[in-house]
């Protein structure tokens, strides 16, 4: 058992989420930073779809109750990046802000074990579908170890630029020919209200070449949404499965990590080209 | 038309509800390799495949889209219809009936007059979209939506009427409440409505 002392400003269960209820209205939620949960994964020996917890911007405190192997991964911590750690039974895991990035995963050997809800053990903010977000209290059952830890060390991958590739459509003939040159030009700058829904940007209106409303249709994890005020904003986990503004272009799944991480006050880019 | 969404989506454009159905059940019942998502809408079918061949799929959905568009008088909504008993003792069924010009008691029965169609789902888990509401009780939705609506409450707003899943903020116009429960996450499927399902709505004693 994981009992929290303290969650810092935000911070939730997540696995890999609940894909295949789209239809029934049920956001795939899941880690916004799906690469940096399965390395923290795998760090401690575990599946990389078990539960872990997502920490946004860091700043949180936890009590170890059993003794249990342990490992961080995503936004840097002053804490060791990367390597599987002991944390000893009544230990405490004091977590620092990130020097960069916004979202770091703590994986605990056998997983974060909380009942799950439609297979997933995922808090999705949207909907409101699995446990709720950590409270100082909030004690966390652990699973038991499954496999071996074979991993000993990643070194924390290189900062990466904040550059999103966009593959166009399927609303991009909404849009003034023009508005994808607009998109990606200068660059947008990652809004306060951003979440796990979706990262909102303040830039270069993008302009509609056609008024009217369009028929609400299936959405994406990064979808690039763009509502009446043409600004535009980046989906994420917890995007709604449908959506009536249109899509003028998606995140290539390469760079959703990259999405995932930005900060309020971050600058990004956008790019419809292919290469890195 | 197919429309590329990311590198793992396509999007179908069917033009209407009922094609969208009836792509929406064939591409259920055949699931094509890798599908992960099939979300229907009221002019489109999306289909999400992550790892799938793109193209492979891209053809298939094309195949299924002509051929489904092609069985003309295969009505989208088949199987049983779903009866939804509704007590009408809803906060806004007095001001419908004066927006609409009409007698409480003919708000219940237009509401109740006609066999409705699950469109889509969104908004919430398990939050239907109703079709085929009869035009008179077509109206906006509250210019100040309420900040708690209690879940079991039957509703309308615009060309739609919905049962609410769960308790949630809302601007639909209510017009009663059901004791049936549309959303169970320990039910399989979680979900009473689906999409092209017919659904009825019947009145009955507080």
């Amino acid at each position: 058992m994981i009992e929290v002392l303290a969650p810092g400003p935000y911070a939730t269960v997540q696995d890999l989420g609940r894909p295949g209820y789209a239809h029934l209205g049920v956001p795939r939620s899941g880690a916004a930073d799906v690469g940096s949960l399965k390395l923290a994964n795998r760090l401690v020996g575990n599946p990389e779809g078990l539960a872990g917890i997502e920490l946004t911007f860091g700043m949180a405190r936890f009590r170890f109750r059993d003794g249990a192997w342990a490992a961080l991964a995503g936004a840097p911590l002053e804490a060791e990046m990367g390597v599987p750690f002991w944390v000893p039974a009544g230990g405490e895991l004091r977590l620092g802000a990130p020097a960069r990035g916004m979202r770091t995963y703590l994986a605990v050997r056998g997983g974060i074990a909380v009942e799950p809800v439609l297979g997933s053990r995922s808090t999705d903010s949207l909907s409101g579908l699995g446990p709720e977000p950590l409270r100082a209290g909030t004690l966390l059952p652990v699973g038991p170890p499954l496999g071996g830890i074979h991993a000993d060390l990643a070194p924390p991958p290189a900062p990466r630029p904040p550059v999103l590739r966009v593959l166009p459509g399927p609303r991009a003939d909404w849009f003034v020919p023009e508005a994808l040159d607009v998109l990606c030009g200068r660059p947008y700058e990652v809004s306060q209200d951003s979440n796990r829904v979706g990262v909102r940007l303040r830039g270069p209106e993008l302009a509609r070449a056609r008024n009217g409303e369009l028929p609400s249709e299936g959405m994406v994890v990064g979808a690039v949404q763009v509502p009446p005020s043409g600004q535009p904003i980046v989906f994420l986990a917890d995007h709604p499965p449908t959506g009536g503004y249109p899509v003028i272009g998606v995140v290539r799944a390469a760079d959703l990590p990259v999405a995932a991480q930005l900060r309020p006050g971050d600058q990004v880019r956008f790019t419809t080209r292919r290469g890195p | 038309m197919i429309r590329p969404v990311g590198e793992h989506g396509l999007l179908a454009e069917t033009g209407s509800l009922e094609l969208s159905h009836r792509v929406h059940a064939a591409l259920r019942a055949e699931r094509p390799e890798g599908v992960v998502e099939i979300v229907p809408g009221p002019e489109t079918v999306l289909v999400v495949a992550p790892g799938a061949d793109q193209g492979r799929l891209r053809a298939r959905l094309e195949a299924v889209v002509d051929r489904e568009r092609g069985r003309t008088g295969a009505g989208a909504a088949e199987g049983p219809v779903v009866t939804i008993p509704v007590v009408y003792d809803g906060a806004d069924l007095d001001s419908v009936a004066a927006l609409a010009g009409i007698p409480v008691a003919e708000v219940i029965s237009r509401h109740c007059g006609r066999e409705l169609v699950v469109g889509w789902l969104g908004f919430a888990p398990g939050f239907a979209y109703l079709t085929g509401l009869d035009p008179v009780l077509e109206m906006p939705r509250l210019d100040t939506p309420r900040t708690s609506v209690p879940a079991g409450s039957v509703a309308v707003a615009g060309p739609y009427s919905a049962v609410y899943p769960g308790p949630s903020p809302g601007g639909w116009r209510l017009l009663g409440r059901t004791s049936v429960q549309v959303w169970d996450v320990a039910a399989d499927p979680p979900s009473l409505f689906r999409p092209g399902m017919r659904v009825r709505f019947e009145p009955v004693a507080a």
